[in-house]
């Protein structure tokens, strides 16, 4: 239970931290949507606080659980995510060619967001509890790749590529973490190398190139090859056209002419840096290093493995995904549908991270408690 | 616990291994967000001028370059399907200023009424279209049109040409069902398929729908700067487009077209396919309807007259249309007597005119009767009665069991959308359908293709091609080879291959009796005798409605939709089979021997006239059109 001794020991820099984040995306939405509302005030913006409130009470509650608890039930919440990534192809709707909501009414769930903290306490656990600490063999990997790969193939069937990448990232950087010999990583590098060039020769050098086509724009219909080659000549433009200072609040040129797409949720970034410059560009950045340093340090300071791991995995999630994001809004990445962390519009997105957010805290503040 | 002032994340760890990966994570972080900065940096401050300029009055647009569909050709490499350039007029409404005065101007220009572009305008403005794309006036305009608006490009700011491919189907009508259509995108196709975008054109009906994937192509597209006047400064990035794959076709246009002739106004399907591997020579449904109508597309008055039209012109009746078959179910009942041992070649039993079976009279056809006759005499003069009491003592359940073997009550697997298994009912059938027993006198009506029975004009033909390939059932298919940019290749479409699996002195039982059907004075197919050919066939006709009278009703004086069909299924030549052909013609008023034999008569007086060019020569033409 949370006594006060435990409240003194929420990390409020941390919080601090996010809540700039949120109020920036919050203000970005608010500019991103301005166009098509004519100075209203979208409802966009109001939802979007909303998630952003709903999902702070749940970070806060989250607080009054002791994260060890999260780790008796972390296959439970993996089946229970797992259970609603089956239903999505069952009861969730169609958008733009995929099929990754369900409707609960008053709000669309992505349970791909979901899956994601799942899948980093089941590894934890995993790391934790069911192997031997220290350097991890091949065969320890089994059960962990298990693990990734079917939320990973629900999500890809969606098709949702950058969801899965995702997932991808984190669970790779939860074994690295965890420690893997190096006799295994060089194999497992080796074999990654050789069933690449296999199936590439095999498979997929057999297929016509329509067919990889395809198979290519299903997997992630962002990257319609045309569109995105648009996309990402008008991102680069908006981003660019900030130059130092940037155009100011609400005088994104770009923005205005709704000619980014996805402008209030996967190219968010792009709308900002245009109104915000590089100087608004370099502090977002460093604001998300100073919340994932923050987050490291968290992990130094865990008091055991499973909570050493957990902020790990929540760590790596944010950094992933702001990283593939702002290198893909600046055409660095190619495009893939990834949301920038507490910024972008959507509230499965945005309540996932600050449940992640919540773990972070829970880490933080019991690390004197035994 | 472990209870040291700073505690390790596992104790039984090598202390150093987990803060050691810790710092290279720090690491990893710093380097990956320097990155970023240093690529802000670039972009912003190195590049932020051009970048700068380039946003300001949307200086870089988007042109679509759609690809050019594939083509469609027949077996012979002749040209069916093709695209013709038209000159849509657009305009984009942020360069005109005034968008409302140039149309204006460009109706003085025209000296026509612009109601239409009007509207085109009133409604992009209310739509939430992304600024600075184009709004198209007026379609697929004429030369002089395209002239005026050309030579007045300075007093028309906005407006401009755009020139792209519209689909035209050569032969209008001709296999418009088996072509079928393309039209543009629908909201609901937009939701469902990736890569599509408003305004897209899309494969709607038949070929075009199913093959759409290869005859789509990929399109293509230019980045361009253009001045603040919207003309074209330099393409800044290019997509090619990749044109569509060509589809060549098993159909012979000329032998399609004979069949659409002979069908002349009766309504209806053709379907003539090659037994050897169930290609596809011919597919008639008619009435037909004008492709080119959706290719331009179709107005709302156009389109309902089509979808209202009770002779029902969009529906390929070849696969859609499910009828009973009438007396050429007697192939089906002959195979399975035979084979189960219920008769023998020599069994005769008496034709009065009619069977007294339950509380009822099931007639012959011939008011007389046929007599003592054996199985090749009833099929050879069609007896009823031959047939109620062979299907008496075969039973409803094994009639059915060797109609499935012939392919009937399954759809074919014709790769074409929307086609229709007909009926073979049996004992478990009507009790799921109806929650009733069989009665045995419906047996009798089943035994000669009535009742419950339904087929299509694809599966008759399939089943006449078996008998005529000595049981070897295929998947009818239509496309020959794909020829697409990166190389020809015979379409992967699986032939299911099924054999009927009797006796072959069973079959050759029903093939020499469907031969002296049209060879034999007594035959009832002889009208589709051919000069020089034997013809082997089966006529069939089939009751719309139970008639409680005499079924020699004068069929003239009945209202149309109660007239009987007329079927006949056709191969040839006998002993070396090279095609099959099944004919039904809806509500025609009279026999399939009297109504349907002539049809097929035509189109295989057709085929046996021009077999003689060699069908491969096809190949090289079509190279040469490519």
């Amino acid at each position: 239970m949370v006594n006060k001794r435990l409240a003194q020991h929420v990390d409020w820099l941390l919080l601090l931290l996010v809540a700039t984040i949120v109020s920036m995306g919050l203000a970005t939405v608010y500019s991103a949507t301005y166009a098509q509302t004519q100075s209203q005030t979208s409802q966009l913006v109001w939802r979007q606080a909303i998630w952003a409130g709903a999902g702070c009470v749940l970070m806060f509650a989250l607080l009054i659980v002791d994260y060890r608890k999260l780790e008796r039930f972390a296959y439970v919440i993996y089946v229970g995510v797992v259970a609603l990534l089956v239903l999505v192809p069952v009861v969730g709707f169609l958008s733009g060619g995929s099929r990754r909501w369900i409707h609960l009414g008053f709000f669309a769930l992505q349970p791909s967001e979901l899956a994601k903290l799942a899948l980093i306490l089941v590894l934890a656990r995993f790391f934790h509890r069911d192997t031997a600490p220290g350097s991890h063999g091949l065969k320890e990997l089994v059960v962990p790749a298990l693990l990734f790969a079917v939320p990973a193939v629900l999500t890809l069937a969606q098709p949702d590529l950058g969801s899965a990448a995702v997932l991808g990232f984190v669970c790779m950087s939860l074994v690295l973490i965890a420690g893997l010999r190096w006799r295994s990583m060089l194999s497992l590098v080796l074999v990654g190398l050789v069933g690449v060039f296999v199936a590439g020769q095999s498979l997929w050098g057999h297929l016509k190139p329509y067919q990889q086509k395809r198979i290519l724009t299903f997997l992630n219909p962002e990257a319609d090859p045309l569109g995105a080659g648009y996309h990402l000549i008008q991102s680069k433009i908006a981003v660019g056209s900030g130059m130092f200072w940037g155009k100011g609040f609400l005088h994104g040129t770009q923005n205005r002419l709704q000619f980014l797409p996805e402008q209030h949720t996967d190219f968010i970034f792009s709308v900002f840096a245009e109104e915000w410059g590089f100087v608004g560009c370099a502090t977002l950045a460093l604001l998300y290093a100073a919340v994932l340093l923050r987050g490291l340090q968290i992990v130094s300071r865990a008091k055991d493995r499973f909570g050493a791991l957990i902020a790990f995995g929540v760590v790596s999630l944010i950094f992933w995904q702001a990283f593939v994001n702002m290198a893909m809004t600046t055409g660095l990445l190619p495009v893939v549908g990834i949301t920038l962390p507490f910024f972008s519009y959507g509230g499965s997105s945005m309540i996932t991270l600050l449940l992640g957010v919540g773990i972070l805290l829970n880490v933080s503040m019991r690390r004197f408690t035994f | 616990m472990d209870s040291s002032s700073v505690p390790l994340p596992d104790s039984r760890e090598a202390p150093n291994g987990f803060r050691r990966r810790l710092g290279v994570s720090v690491a990893i972080l710093a380097a990956a967000f320097a990155f970023l900065i240093a690529r802000f940096w670039q972009l912003q401050v190195t590049e932020g001028d051009v970048h700068r300029t380039l946003s300001e009055n949307n200086r870089v647009r988007l042109k679509r370059v759609n690809a050019a569909r594939g083509l469609i050709f027949d077996r012979g490499g002749q040209l069916l399907v093709e695209n013709r350039p038209s000159f849509d007029v657009v305009m984009v409404p942020e360069d005109a200023r005034q968008p409302q005065d140039v149309l204006e101007r460009l109706g003085g220009f025209l000296h026509q009424e612009l109601a239409d572009a009007r509207q085109a305008l009133a409604a992009a403005a209310a739509s939430r279209r992304p600024p600075f794309e184009n709004v198209v006036l007026r379609r697929d305009v004429d030369w002089e049109t395209l002239v005026a608006v050309e030579t007045r490009q300075i007093e028309l700011p906005g407006v401009s040409l755009q020139i792209g491919p519209r689909r035209s189907y050569l032969y209008g009508t001709t296999a418009a069902h088996l072509l079928g259509y393309v039209g543009e995108v629908s909201v609901e196709e937009l939701q469902r398929l990736p890569g599509y975008r408003m305004g897209d054109t899309i494969g709607k009906y038949g070929l075009e729908k199913y093959w759409e994937d290869r005859l789509r192509g990929e399109n293509g597209g230019q980045q361009i700067e253009v001045d603040a006047f919207g003309r074209k400064l330099r393409v800044l990035d290019e997509v090619p487009e990749v044109p569509g794959a060509n589809i060549h076709l098993t159909l012979d246009a000329g032998l399609q077209h004979a069949a659409e002739e002979a069908m002349g106004d009766h309504e209806g399907s053709v379907v003539v396919l090659d037994p050897h591997d169930g290609a596809v020579l011919a597919m008639v449904s008619k009435p037909a309807f004008d492709p080119n109508l959706f290719a331009r597309g179709i107005t709302s008055d156009e389109w309902r007259s089509l979808t209202t039209d009770s002779l029902h012109p969009l529906a390929n009746k070849a696969l859609q249309g499910q009828y009973p078959p009438g007396s050429t179910f007697k192939i089906v009942v002959a195979t399975a007597a035979l084979e189960e041992n219920i008769i023998n070649p020599f069994t005769r039993i008496f034709c009065g005119g009619s069977l007294h079976y339950g509380n009822r009279d099931f007639r012959c056809w011939k008011k007389g009767g046929h007599g003592w006759v054996n199985l090749h005499e009833a099929i050879v003069g069609s007896c009823d009665v031959y047939f109620y009491q062979v299907g008496q003592r075969l039973g409803i359940d094994t009639i059915a069991q060797y109609a499935r073997r012939y392919g009937l009550g399954a759809a074919t697997g014709i790769p074409l959308d929307h086609e229709r298994g007909g009926t073979i009912p049996d004992t478990q059938w009507k009790r799921q359908r109806y929650g009733e027993p069989w009665y045995s006198g419906e047996t009798l009506s089943v035994a000669v293709g009535q009742g419950y029975v339904t087929a299509t004009p694809l599966q008759m033909a399939n089943l006449i091609a078996m008998v005529a390939a000595g049981g070897t059932r295929h998947r009818p298919h239509y496309v020959a080879r794909v020829d697409a940019p990166e190389g020809v290749d015979v379409p992967a479409v699986p032939d299911q291959v099924a054999h009927l699996g009797v006796r072959s002195s069973t079959l050759a039982q029903v093939q020499s009796a469907l031969r002296d059907v049209v060879m034999s004075e007594r035959g009832t197919g002889r009208k589709a005798r051919v000069e020089g050919i034997e013809v082997a066939g089966k006529t069939g006709t089939s009751q719309v409605v139970r008639l409680k009278t005499d079924r020699k009703v004068n069929q003239r004086l009945l209202p149309r939709e109660q007239r009987d069909h007329a079927w006949f299924v056709s191969f040839a030549p006998v002993g070396a089979p090279e095609v099959a052909v099944a004919c039904l013609i809806e509500h025609a008023g009279g026999g399939g021997g009297a109504m349907a034999a002539p049809v097929v008569q035509k189109v295989l007086a057709y085929y046996f006239e021009h077999r003689k060019a060699p069908r491969e020569d096809g190949q090289q033409e079509a190279r040469a059109t490519r």
